[in-house]
């Protein structure tokens, strides 16, 4: 028989019970809240006289639509403060600690969970947001629920899931200087498309893999829902442990031994048998740039626009047209000379502290194109805010005429006031180039921390490794 | 069982923002996202919560203003149907539109798990079919097609009968409407039983 995947190991851990055709129900140790999915699942709650069954397990956080300017008036837009307020008047009628907006820990729902320690090795954590698959970075089960899931996990603790098939991208080697969990992500995509790890759970794994941060973990992870799999995941290691230890809500004393002992189980035993496996070659990723209007529209900065004559398929070739036409680039320009308008460095993909380091690092001593009307730098939370203020990151942004802002989720879905104007282009760290995703019009490009800034300094696309 | 109006839309990897853009989900409800469907693609003029539609000017190219298509209830898409954003705004703007049943070679997974929540069938057919579908569709003003979610069929308008397959489980809830919470709550003891002995195993989980 050969051994488990961390999937399996994760998924048998939180089994509460099975109907017989395998839909299982399935054991929720931490339920991430914002206010833009949850409104309407408490609403259901009070509706049918609920209480949550657990609050303790749960906790909130505003994120998508605070502001990231000036929040001494609060939130001017009288729809965004409505659903920042009815958070924070759920939270209180029942009881869920919150991170309001005041709070030094508030920030990003997927960078204070694992900043907090909220986050653990083991854990399985649902979110009603897509980007919950961030949190597998910790050896966990994570992934995004709707509403009405919200609801469910907030009354039962549980949800129904069927086991999804399981997928390992094996990258080997190493990634050379200057190429980032962003670009791996990239390349990943680029490779198997947005739908290639549809109906999977996708653990990263190999050597390129083990020698990344944390916070290049949680990159990654945060993207694998970008190729279609609800569950990003790498398996617990001595990074993974020395991360978590200290944090506010971690265990310690014994509880901190018998959780480690446990911790060091979550990897994927030599022998166990994946559905599909796809491997890279960390030495041979480059930083990546997307042209178009899905994240696997991408080539490397080197590369050009493709001819959507060359399309795969019929139905590939209408995409790329349209997509073009969108983003007003014409077949084989070179990356390089696409110019810029806005940089956005931020968002629950790139918004952490070594985020930061990696941008301010290519800024130092240097400034903003005039050609670049808006460089904008969002830290993912108040605390990773502090740290950057403390390392000095603030000035080396300022100094470049970059600007420097409030946590939040802010340009990388555009629900609060910081948004593209039609036309706009924007080199952005965040994780989705939809049509109208950044403001309605923009176009946007993703790249890594790194790339967005070199990008801001030259008004246009460069490669940061000769930069 | 529906025999609905189907409405084509000619384009893979349609994702949940251009199902429903960001500036409707500040909404604290649950119900009137209709109007705003694909709002992006279906107007000219940009669109804000509050707005009244009839105030608005709709983008004649885009096909669900075409008046052939006025009152459609099934939707026809390529795949990765779905993808992007877990907002569940994307099946209550379908909903609230009229769509019941969408066809697709594939759809995103938390999209696709929402519909069942919201009273939307989603059929996955394979992707040479669902490309005839779409020809006999742009052929055939008025065209309609018979979804039956008890047997598991689609039928066209020529008679083809094309069977999909839908989890036994999902099905039954949707055929019966039964409110999922309720259900799991049958189960109140073996979540009581696993809390316990995790308790014991992971203490730290319950601090």
């Amino acid at each position: 028989m050969s051994g488990l995947t961390l999937f399996q190991k994760l998924w048998d851990a939180h089994v509460v019970h099975v109907e017989s055709d395998g839909t299982t129900l399935l054991y929720i140790d931490r339920h991430l809240v914002h206010e833009v999915t949850s409104p309407q699942a408490f609403e259901g709650l009070k509706l049918a006289h609920r209480l949550p069954r657990r609050v303790d397990a749960a906790v909130a956080v505003p994120d998508h639509n605070v502001p990231t300017t000036d929040r001494s008036q609060g939130i001017t837009d009288p729809v965004s403060r409505l659903q920042v307020e009815t958070l924070d008047a759920n939270c209180a009628t029942f009881g869920i600690r919150e991170f309001k907006m005041g709070d030094i820990r508030q920030g990003i729902v997927h960078v204070i969970g694992p900043e907090e320690g909220l986050t653990l090795p083991g854990m399985t954590v649902v979110c009603g947001d897509s980007h919950t698959s961030t949190h597998g970075a910790f050896g966990a089960l994570a992934f995004g629920i709707g509403t009405s899931e919200v609801e469910h996990v907030l009354a039962t603790q549980c949800l129904w899931q069927k086991p999804s098939k399981t997928l390992l991208i094996k990258v080997e080697g190493v990634l050379g200087r200057g190429v980032t969990a962003k670009d791996i992500a990239l390349a990943v995509i680029g490779k198997i498309g947005t739908a290639g790890g549809t109906g999977y759970a996708m653990e990263f794994g190999g050597a390129a893999i083990r020698g990344l941060s944390m916070e290049g973990r949680m990159t990654l992870c945060n993207m694998a829902i970008e190729a279609g799999a609800r569950a990003g995941m790498v398996a617990v290691d001595d990074t993974t442990i020395d991360y978590v230890k200290g944090r506010p809500f971690a265990p310690t004393g014994a509880a901190w031994d018998q959780a480690v002992a446990w911790w060091k189980t979550l990897h994927s035993d030599a022998d166990a048998a994946f559905d599909s496996v796809v491997e890279l070659d960390a030495a041979a990723i480059e930083p990546q740039v997307t042209w178009g209007t899905s994240p696997e529209m991408v080539t490397t900065v080197h590369g050009r626009v493709p001819d959507p004559a060359a399309a795969p398929s019929e139905v590939k070739r209408h995409d790329w047209t349209r997509a073009l036409e969108y983003m007003g680039l014409s077949a084989a320009t070179p990356i390089e000379q696409i110019s810029i308008d806005k940089v956005f460095i931020g968002s629950c993909t790139n918004s952490r502290i070594e985020d930061l380091r990696e941008a301010a690092a290519v800024v130092r001593g240097r400034k903003k194109a005039d050609s670049v009307k808006l460089a904008m730098v969002v830290p993912g939370s108040g605390l990773v805010k502090q740290q950057a203020e403390a390392e000095g990151l603030d000035r080396i942004f300022l100094d470049a005429g970059f600007e420097w802002r409030e946590p939040g989720c802010s340009m990388c879905l555009a629900m609060n006031a910081d948004r593209l104007e039609p036309g706009e282009r924007c080199a952005s760290t965040s994780n989705r180039n939809f049509e109208g995703r950044q403001g309605q019009g923009g176009r946007t490009h993703l790249v890594s921390p790194a790339m967005a800034a070199a990008a801001g300094i030259a008004g246009h696309f460069v490669d940061v490794r000769t930069f | 069982m529906l025999n609905g109006l189907v409405c084509p839309l000619d384009r893979a990897n349609v994702d949940t923002d251009a199902i429903i853009p960001k500036q409707f989900l500040k909404s604290i409800k649950r119900s009137g996202f209709g109007p705003n469907l694909f709002d992006e693609w279906r107007y000219l003029d940009h669109g804000e919560p509050g707005m009244d539609p009839a105030s608005r000017q709709p983008n004649p190219d885009f096909v669900l203003n075409f008046p052939r298509y006025k009152g459609a209830s099934v939707l026809l898409a390529r795949d990765n149907f779905g993808c992007g954003s877990s907002r569940e705004h994307a099946p209550w703007a379908l909903e609230d539109y009229g769509f019941r049943a969408i066809i697709a070679p594939s759809y995103a997974d938390i999209f696709y798990n929402n519909c069942f929540k919201n009273g939307i069938l989603p059929i996955v057919l394979e992707a040479a079919t669902v490309g005839r579908l779409f020809a006999e569709c742009d052929a055939s003003e008025g065209y309609r097609l018979l979804v039956d979610l008890d047997k598991q069929t689609v039928t066209t308008p020529g008679g083809e009968v094309l069977a999909f397959e839908v989890d036994g489980g999902r099905k039954h809830r949707l055929l019966n409407g039964l409110d999922d919470i309720g259900l799991t709550l049958l189960q109140s003891d073996k979540i009581k039983a696993y809390e316990e002995r995790r308790k014991t195993e992971a203490p730290w989980l319950f601090a």
